[in-house]
């Protein structure tokens, strides 16, 4: 160690300038990044934080720190405990509905040989649309007098309904809204999962014997997805918490708080009675939910088996 | 157990020709390697005999019973794949059982819980149990039916993709290039596990390879096939020394068998690559030939003459036992690889002229358009060998 202090300062001194150039640099590159995600995302969230714990008013030029006040009138809002239970709801509807689904479609896709293209494109449309345009088309279609589906309905001399005027339709109703609209996302991941599954498994299954095509299924494709379905189920379950559009457009929550849903909630909070430190504590119980599904799925994912 | 008989099989895929009519009869109980380059076809060959593949035409009969229509489970073979192929999910012990639980038991045998309670799923499953446990012993894999694919090495999967094949007993077992997926050392290991199955089990074998040490270690007859076509079906001992294409020649044997330009001088006499070796072919004087000379045909001399190729050192690799020796012709443009034994060769260098003589007996004489010329056995007459030999 003696004889290395010695030479210590010729040797490390271009080592440290390299060290800092290298410093400087990893800076500079991922600088406007960090700059960004701190005034966009950062930032806004640590704002929405404060703005919970204080009673501030959108527009107000004061406000005083309230401390869990905000969370605690959210907890014993009914209207707010009305929303969390609709969007559970609608969560348990679109998820199995859009999974299962999605998965049906996908495997009958990559079954077939003919107009691949043309099927996986239709039903990845209603992902790709604009949701707030398609819940205007879906208004005329569900209009009670003129819309495309009482008048089916008619005709086949089935009970026609005020489908969003009617508090016990109008939350299943914007959940199969929800299942058209994710289904599609739900299939183009199957239809990855299935493309993933090497042909050697199912030329195995057909020398074991196990050809007919439920047996193909039970034997390789269901368990092949198994990983894609557990993510399929979180990244539409993380996105079913979040309709907000399609509330708006159709039924602004109502009848009622009967189709009211978090984020509808969330808006209307800070927005149209302008309560914003309510609407903020709404938020971050917003974001608990969703962080604590998308750590779900890391931790899932992550341990889950990667299969060879 | 079951004879194989395969009869004109010609496959496209579009308008690449693969499989361009072939015929081979494998005899029952027999262990038969179909080998070639990648992309000739022979693992297309072996998944039409599996069932997985459709011929465009021709034949497939095992046991004497055409099976062209049949799905491969009704072929009564067992496959085992270059990938293992293994159910993830599954354990070992299922893995196993599978082939035997879609024959033993119904569908609603199958089913989950409800199918424990029909009657007869207990007894079946038993004896499934029963025979899963014999053959994961005789494999050595007894202690490993609980884990799944995942846990287990290159090995041990291999293993188990053996036993899940062996497991109901089929007629035919087929083998795609099943030990490429191993390190060298595992190779020839499972090389000699296999080779022993063959012997326990007596079962009809084909096995597919581009590596010629386990197609001449393995097989009781090797089925050379390059582009589409088969070329030879022989001994591995008769497909080394007496090849009947200059194809077969050059794609067995290592190194690469050396081949040289060689013209008919006058009856009995070739001129090759500055000398001359005494052949008796009947081949017109003027005529153009290829000589193929192996490496381990020539032996160290120390003067030149005839039946003696002449040349300088260009590179010497050392084997231990023997070593290789690159020598440059005169008036040949690739250098030609002797194989000599190292105790009975002098001290060499590079640069060094080297005289080697030839054992006339080894040489092998190909026509221009590369089929074999075989020397003349005095009945007067050039035999020509036939392209393709077909065991019928």
């Amino acid at each position: 160690m003696g004889g290395a202090r010695t030479d210590r300062a010729p040797v490390t001194s271009p080592a440290r300038a390299r060290a800092v150039a290298q410093t400087l640099a990893a800076w500079g590159l991922a600088g406007p990044a960090v700059f960004f995600l701190l005034v966009l995302f950062l930032l806004p969230v640590a704002g929405v934080f404060v703005i919970a714990f204080s009673d501030w008013q959108f527009g107000a030029r004061s406000f005083s720190f309230v401390g869990f006040a905000n969370f605690r009138e959210v907890f014993l809002d009914p209207a707010f405990r009305a929303s969390l239970l609709n969007s559970v709801v609608y969560v348990l509807i679109v998820v199995p509905g859009a999974g299962i689904l999605g998965l049906v479609i996908a495997v009958l896709i990559e079954s077939g040989k003919s107009c691949r293209a043309f099927y996986r494109a239709v039903h990845f449309l209603p992902f790709m649309a604009t949701l707030a345009a398609m819940a205007i088309a879906w208004e005329a279609l569900l209009h009670p007098a003129i819309g495309f589906v009482n008048q089916a309905l008619a005709v086949t001399g089935l009970p026609t309904a005020n489908w969003l005027r009617d508090e016990n339709t109008a939350l299943p109703v914007l959940a199969a809204i929800g299942i058209w609209q994710n289904l599609g996302y739900a299939m183009v991941l199957f239809l990855a999962g299935l493309k993933s599954i090497p042909q050697d498994l199912y030329d195995a299954a057909d020398v074991d014997g196990a050809d007919f095509w439920f047996d193909r299924l039970r034997t390789v494709t269901l368990p092949m997805l198994g990983p894609v379905s557990m993510f399929v189920v979180i990244v539409v379950a993380v996105r079913a918490f979040e309709p907000f559009d399609i509330v708006k457009v159709l039924t602004q929550g109502g009848p009622g708080h009967a189709s009211e849903m978090l984020l509808y909630t969330l808006y209307r909070e800070s927005f149209e009675y302008l309560r914003t430190g309510y609407g903020a504590a709404l938020a971050v119980v917003f974001l608990g939910i969703v962080v604590t599904l998308t750590l779900v799925q890391a931790r899932i994912m992550g341990k889950r088996v990667h299969y060879q | 157990m079951a004879s194989v008989a395969i009869e004109d099989i010609r496959k496209n895929y579009g308008p690449t020709s693969v499989l361009r009519g072939v015929s081979l009869l494998i005899a029952d109980g027999e262990f038969l390697t179909l080998l070639g380059p990648s992309g000739c076809g022979k693992s297309t060959l072996l998944r039409i005999l599996a069932g997985l593949e459709v011929q465009d035409a021709g034949s497939v009969l095992i046991d004497r019973r055409a099976v062209d229509g049949l799905r491969p489970k009704q072929r009564d073979v067992a496959m085992v794949f270059q990938s293992y192929a293994l159910y993830p999910h599954m354990t070992v012990a299922s893995n196993m059982a599978l082939p035997l639980r879609m024959r033993g038991l119904s569908a609603f045998q199958r089913l989950p819980l409800v199918g424990r309670l029909l009657p007869g799923t207990a007894r079946i499953s038993a004896a499934i149990d029963v025979e899963v446990m014999r053959t994961a012993t005789s494999l050595g894999i007894g202690h490993l039916l609980a884990r799944k694919p995942g846990q287990l090495s290159g090995g041990q999967r291999q293993r188990v993709a053996v036993g899940r094949a062996m497991v109901r007993h089929p007629a035919v077992f087929l083998m795609d290039e099943p030990l490429s997926n191993l390190d060298a050392e595992l190779r020839v290991q499972m090389r000699a596990e296999i080779k022993d199955l063959h012997r326990r089990l007596g079962g009809t074998f084909v096995y597919v390879t581009h590596d010629q040490a386990e197609a001449m270690t393995l097989s009781d007859r090797v089925a050379l096939m390059v582009d589409g076509e088969l070329l030879q079906v022989a001994a591995p001992q008769d497909i080394y020394a007496d090849p009947d294409d200059r194809r077969v020649a050059e794609f067995i044997g290592s190194p690469r068998i050396n081949m040289l330009d060689g013209m008919v001088r006058e009856r009995g006499v070739i001129d090759v690559a500055g000398s001359t070796l005494a052949m008796e072919l009947d081949v017109i004087a003027g005529a153009h030939l290829t000589v193929g000379i192996r490496s381990e045909a020539f032996h160290f001399v120390d003067h030149g003459g005839p039946d003696v190729l002449t040349g300088s050192v260009r590179m010497i690799e050392h084997m231990g036992s023997d070593l290789l020796v690159h020598l440059d012709l005169a008036g040949v443009d690739h250098p030609v690889i002797a194989r000599l034994l190292a105790e009975r060769a002098p001290y060499i260098a590079i640069g060094e002229t080297l005289h080697v003589g030839v054992r006339p007996d080894r040489v092998l004489v190909f026509s221009r358009d590369g089929r074999r010329l075989r020397r003349d056995a005095g009945h007067g007459r050039a035999s020509i060998a036939p392209i393709r030999e077909i065991a019928r």
